[in-house]
């Protein structure tokens, strides 16, 4: 399989060098993507806006539960809340990736096809397209954030060592996430009914990442049992590098365990992806 | 003799009230003798309502552990409005979202003229010609929990308390196409309308609570911006004797203006369609 190969390089002359020419083709990757999106800022501003209601909700509830109770629930005040909830939306439009639900096309309709053409593993494509975007997503996140605070006070400190560990911590958890949902979309290749499988993968990552609720407001067991889940890194932990004054240990600790998980996740992806190419064909596309 | 001929189509629509039901009958059996070819779907749909249920039940579990009520309002009562916002998913996704979706695709594609040229009235075709029947199984879903937050309820559940919420239900599935319509229109002058979807999927969620929690700008959208609070919380309200007759009617006002005005901007829309000679 050719397909980890380092993108073309001109056959005469001297060689570039292969990490010219990935820097080379993730800059192409991200000038694409910025252009193609900055197009269309209604339908990111739709798309933005929905995913906003996830937080709002749990924020809205939580906030009403901790002032019920006197000002706080397990540690978490109104305030704590909103931070957490607004640095929640960040990390959620990091953590968007190509969607396993994408993969039923690329492999039902043949479009597969024309990436396996290309001298470089798909994967690549995607992290940079969608990596991209993420930049178009963050400024166009900044006002919205800016409203959020307004609307719910944040109480928030962050030293700049939290706020160093945090922007590397969005791209591991983007990264992380790649690698778990191009596992997960790849089980297009051996049935069209991949739905049931990702929502159940969904709902677990719903439970066990921090994303329903501050982790530490789980049950016990529900935290023991994230703790063995790649979920919580791509969630809960960036979110409390900024905000939870996490000791060093665990706040740089976090970035070892995205780094295992990520490459844990790339091994998956090779595995999977050499015996799950075997069953691709497609026609005249 | 030219006089005593046959009327007209219109004449004929005039004369047939019940018309737009008996299209919508046509185009379900059409719809589920496709979806019947997939019977796999069902098993899918059932194993996705239970994901859903189970989600929905462990987020209230949670809530719960950490309270009694929220807002004022019991686990039993929160698992009605729970079924209610379930129950209302059913006939979104059976019939609201595919047609609206498919006339999103229409507007852009240019293959609306399909619909134009037809002889009946272009509203309702474009709200009845997709049918998903395998949503329904979110209806029977929501139900079931209903049925079993009532029988939680300590004060039960009357004769005219039911009906109160079968009306209650009604308008508000009247209003959420509405909504839904409404958004849709915008296609005809915004091209990239798909995250609609999205957005509206996102905010339904916000049902799933009763609006009374939220803080006022946010009850005041979700009210007649988004009108979730019509659809599920006045439901719900119905059903754990918290609907006064003034919300009610609030709801039965709100619901004809927002259909009048759908009708006024779903011409108004059409008139900026241009077509594409498909």
């Amino acid at each position: 399989m050719s397909g980890m190969a380092a993108p073309a390089t001109p056959a005469s002359g001297r060689r570039p060098g292969v990490v010219r020419g990935w820097i080379d083709l993730y800059l192409t990757m991200f000038r694409i993507a910025i252009l193609n999106n900055i197009q269309y800022r209604v339908a990111n501003y739709f798309y933005m806006i929905g995913m906003l209601a996830e937080p709002v909700i749990y924020l809205v509830v939580w906030s009403t539960i901790a002032r019920e109770h006197g000002g706080e629930v397990g540690g978490f005040t109104p305030g704590a809340f909103a931070a957490y909830y607004i640095v929640w939306t960040l990390v959620r439009q990091m953590n968007i990736i190509f969607t396993p639900y994408g993969w039923e096309g690329r492999i039902r309709q043949g479009e597969l096809s024309a990436m396996l053409l290309q001298p470089i593993f798909p994967i690549h494509f995607d992290i940079a397209l969608l990596a991209g975007w993420k930049v178009v997503v963050i400024i166009m996140w900044l006002p919205i954030a800016a409203v959020l605070t307004l609307l719910f006070p944040p109480e928030l400190s962050v030293t700049p060592i939290d706020v160093l560990v945090f922007a590397i911590a969005i791209w591991g958890a983007y990264l992380v996430r790649t690698m778990i949902y191009w596992i997960l979309g790849m089980a297009a290749f051996w049935t069209t009914r991949t739905g049931p499988l990702f929502e159940l993968v969904i709902t677990a990552e719903l439970l066990f990442s921090g994303r329903l609720v501050p982790l530490s407001l789980m049950p016990q067991w529900a935290q023991t049992v994230a703790d063995l889940l790649p979920f919580k890194w791509t969630f809960g932990y960036p979110i409390e590098a900024l905000i939870g004054h996490l000791p060093p240990a665990e706040l740089f600790g976090g970035l070892a365990f995205q780094l295992l998980w990520i490459v844990i996740g790339a091994i998956g992806v090779r595995l999977v992806w050499s015996v799950a190419i075997r069953r691709f064909a497609s026609v005249g596309n | 003799m030219a006089g005593a001929s046959a009327p007209t189509p219109q004449a004929r629509r005039r004369r047939e009230p019940l018309r737009p039901l008996r299209l919508f009958w046509i185009y379900f059996r059409i719809g589920a003798l496709n979806e019947l070819q997939y019977r796999a779907n069902l098993a899918v749909q059932v194993f996705q309502s239970l994901i859903a249920l189970g989600t929905g039940l462990a987020v209230l579990g949670l809530v719960y552990s950490q309270t009694t009520t929220l807002g004022g309002w019991t686990h039993a009562e929160l698992l009605a409005v729970m079924g209610v916002h379930i129950l209302m998913s059913g006939p979104i996704g059976v019939l609201i979202q595919p047609n609206m979706e498919r006339l999103m695709e229409d507007i852009r594609q240019g293959t609306l003229d399909f619909v134009l040229t037809k002889p009946e009235d272009a509203q309702t075709l474009i709200s009845i010609r997709e049918v998903r029947i395998w949503s329904t199984v979110d209806a029977i879903v929501g139900l079931s929990v209903l049925v079993f937050a009532v029988a939680q309820l300590q004060a039960g559940l009357g004769l005219v308390q039911a009906l109160v919420f079968v009306a209650a239900l009604l308008l508000g599935g009247l209003t959420i196409y509405c909504f839904w319509l409404i958004v849709t229109v915008g296609a005809f002058w915004v091209i990239r309308m798909d995250q609609i979807v999205e957005l509206f999927t996102g905010l339904y969620q916000s049902g799933r609570w009763p609006v009374t929690i939220y803080p006022g700008w946010l009850r005041i959208s979700l009210t007649y911006l988004v009108p979730i609070a019509f659809a599920v919380t006045v439901p719900a309200e119905a059903l754990t004797s918290r609907l006064t007759p003034e919300t009610l009617a609030l709801a039965f006002g709100f619901a004809v203006v927002v259909f009048a005005f759908t009708r006024w901007w779903w011409r108004f829309g059409l008139k900026h369609y241009g077509g594409a000679s498909a």
